[in-house]
């Protein structure tokens, strides 16, 4: 019997509730304190990742840029989808992600869950980034199918009062103010931890 | 030399049965006004109700009240031969489209590129059938023995001289392309089969069937050669297909649409070009055809991804009135490079390029809905990027000024009041001074501040002045 669950156990499609296996495909958050809480210890790769943020400018973009900066490296684009202001250069740089392979699209909020689910299903993408005002748990659930089907990760950034809603992406954490801390809402593979992560350190 | 040839034997029916999605209902074309009226061809459902060519269109009628009846159109099937020969293009640098319902292909000089002659033979056929088009093809070291061999034994293929002799032998008078009289005076001479005639004496067969007849038995067996017009594609795609019906919906217009650009995709395959630019016109019963303009930004020809781009950008359009006919223009075609792809590409299956994504998110969303960043040096924030296309190569300035204070990673275009109450400041003032000199000037302090609900902005007041900040940027 293990024969056959070892497989799924180890790619996280099977949970037995005790302890945490590291999953081997996962991106690094960059922030290790955020690593050691992810059951594999970063982002899932071709899963659906939602941050869930109070305010513009409370971190939330602190909190991706890392991944995005390394999975920029691999060539394919990262594509932002209806941004909601736009990337200041001069700071994205800085933070070593490299511009080439950022890519705009422009949309309508109806049009913009079209261009996430073309992007997500098309693996042409390295990571995809969007920010879904309505977005009902239908939606929500092709959007996670999307991105198993293209094997994309994918971020979706939303307003914290969306916690409440029924979501189907693997992980979703909460960004909390004052204090700046990161809560583990979701963590698919494991229970999610009952302590808040400081979200201080400054990635490296 | 390796003649191929394919032979067409119902080109004016394929030529309008491919374009109609109804093809297996019963249909005729006829020629002739009037009573005059005459069959030219039937389909095989009107010949199983039979309908027979030669018949008048009016017996026609009578045996079957609801066939379709097309007007037969010699320019529409010359128009489609030589569609047909753009596509054989593709396969021999000499193609020859003399001799009617048929095409000419010397395939010797091809056989290394497609892996000789059942490779090629195979996809030629392949091909056909997609295109929907009837086909015989026959191989033989001369052209005019390929062509009769085409109607009269398909799929032969003759390597050698000798085995030619034995295989020409062995066809009846009748099918070897001699003349209907001659063919006929033969019979009763009791010459059956042509080996019969090759082995008489020369002067004396002339002397009975002619000069015309006896040269075309030496270009049969290859004693004697004539120049054959190689073909030249075009360097314009122009082809048009007119509906049985008019119609407004989107729903109908699709498989002549795909039709039209499968055609068009094959066009570009024979010329090894892309398609960069092309225009679709859905022309209607009265006024100016509604056009739509596509345009690409890397050239392209595969017949699926021309087809989702056209058909988003179809969605997009409202047709005015109904559409009779539906044509397609491009004279923009520039080489093709394909796409490469890794041989141990892990991706999954139905992943398509970034560059087919594009076009396919740019045909709804809007040419400039997709677009890249650069930084541009300035100290203005409005002006310190420039929207980059991929089009147009823009100079990538890496350095960032690092002896500058951090900045915001959202940027607002526009700066707006800062409604949220300032909790501290944490950093500033930064004055940023420029631009008098091409009148956009700018005097301003930018500060770092907390809001109350600690959001980190950028904002800024006119310089050395108190009152309300302007936001200009988010630390998200």
């Amino acid at each position: 019997m293990s024969a056959i669950l070892q497989p799924l156990i180890e790619t996280g499609r099977l949970w037995r509730g005790q302890g945490t296996v590291p999953r081997r495909d996962a991106l690094p958050t960059g922030f290790d304190a955020l690593d050691r809480v992810l059951p594999g210890g970063g982002w899932p790769r071709a899963a659906l990742s939602e941050i869930l943020f109070p305010a513009d400018g409370v971190g939330e973009l602190r909190l991706l840029l890392p991944v995005l900066a390394m999975l920029g490296r691999e060539g394919r684009p990262v594509v932002l989808i209806a941004p909601p202001y736009l990337p200041f250069p001069a700071a994205w740089i800085a933070a070593s992600v490299d511009l080439r392979c950022l890519q705009i699209v422009q949309a309508s909020e109806a049009d913009a869950l079209w261009a996430v689910e073309q992007c997500l299903r098309s693996a042409a993408c390295a990571a995809v980034l969007c920010w879904p005002r309505q977005a009902d748990t239908a939606t929500l659930r092709r959007l996670q199918l999307a991105a198993e089907t293209g094997q994309t990760t994918g971020f979706m950034l939303r307003p914290s009062q969306a916690a409440t809603q029924a979501s189907m992406a693997a992980v979703r954490i909460g960004i909390e103010t004052g204090p700046s801390r990161l809560r583990v809402l979701k963590c698919r593979g494991g229970n999610p931890p009952v302590q808040t992560v400081p979200f201080t350190a400054i990635a490296a | 030399m390796q003649w191929a040839c394919i032979s067409f034997p119902q080109l004016a029916l394929d030529d309008v049965l491919r374009r109609r999605s109804d093809a297996p209902a019963p249909l005729v074309l006829f020629e002739g006004a009037g009573s005059r009226a005459r069959v030219y061809a039937a389909n095989t459902a009107a010949r199983h109700h039979g309908l027979s060519a030669g018949q008048s269109l009016t017996a026609a009628r009578a045996l079957y009240p609801r066939v379709n009846a097309v007007e037969y159109d010699a320019a529409a099937v010359e128009r489609c031969h030589d569609f047909l020969a753009a596509w054989a293009y593709r396969y021999s640098s000499q193609v020859c489209r003399t001799f009617p319902q048929a095409l000419l292909l010397e395939v010797r000089a091809s056989f290394r590129l497609f892996g000789g002659w059942a490779a090629l033979h195979a996809e030629l056929r392949r091909d056909l059938v997609a295109l929907g088009f009837e086909h015989r093809i026959a191989a033989a070291p001369n052209p005019h023995a390929a062509l009769v061999l085409a109607r009269a034994r398909d799929g032969c293929a003759i390597e050698d001289e000798a085995h030619l002799l034995d295989a020409l032998g062995m066809l009846p008078v009748q099918r070897s392309g001699l003349g209907a009289v001659c063919a006929e005076s033969l019979q009763r001479m009791g010459l059956r089969r042509l080996h019969q005639l090759f082995v008489l004496p020369r002067a004396e067969l002339g002397k009975r069937i002619g000069a015309q007849a006896l040269l075309h038995l030496d270009h049969l067996r290859g004693a004697a050669s004539t120049a054959l017009d190689c073909y030249q594609p075009p360097d314009v795609f122009d082809q048009r297909i007119e509906l049985p019906f008019n119609t407004v919906s989107h729903e109908s217009l699709l498989f002549p649409l795909r039709r039209l650009l499968g055609d068009f995709s094959a066009f570009l395959a024979g010329r090894d070009s892309g398609a960069q630019r092309f225009t679709l016109a859905f022309e209607h019963e009265r006024g100016v055809p509604t056009e739509i303009s596509v345009g690409l930004l890397a050239p392209e020809r595969d017949p699926e991804l021309l087809f989702a781009i056209a058909r988003a950008r179809l969605d997009r359009t409202r047709l005015r009135e109904p559409v009779c006919g539906l044509r397609l223009v491009s004279d923009e075609l520039p080489p093709f490079t394909p796409a490469r792809r890794d041989l141990f590409d892990t991706r999954p299956q139905r992943a398509v390029t970034w560059d087919a994504l594009r076009e396919r998110l740019r045909a709804r969303l809007g040419e400039h809905a997709v677009h890249g960043l650069a930084l541009h040096p300035e100290h203005r924030p409005e002006r310190a990027w420039r929207v980059e296309n991929p089009s147009r190569g823009t100079r990538h300035f890496r350095g960032v000024d690092e002896s500058l204070p951090p900045r915001p990673t959202w940027l607002l275009a526009r700066p707006i009041p800062l409604r949220e109450r300032v909790a501290r400041v944490l950093a500033g003032p930064e004055r940023i001074e420029s631009g008098w000199w091409d009148g956009a000037d700018m005097r301003r302090d930018y500060y770092v501040v907390e809001t109350a609900s600690h959001q980190r902005a950028w904002a800024f007041r006119p310089a050395g002045e108190g009152g309300p900040f302007m936001l200009q940027g988010w630390f998200a």
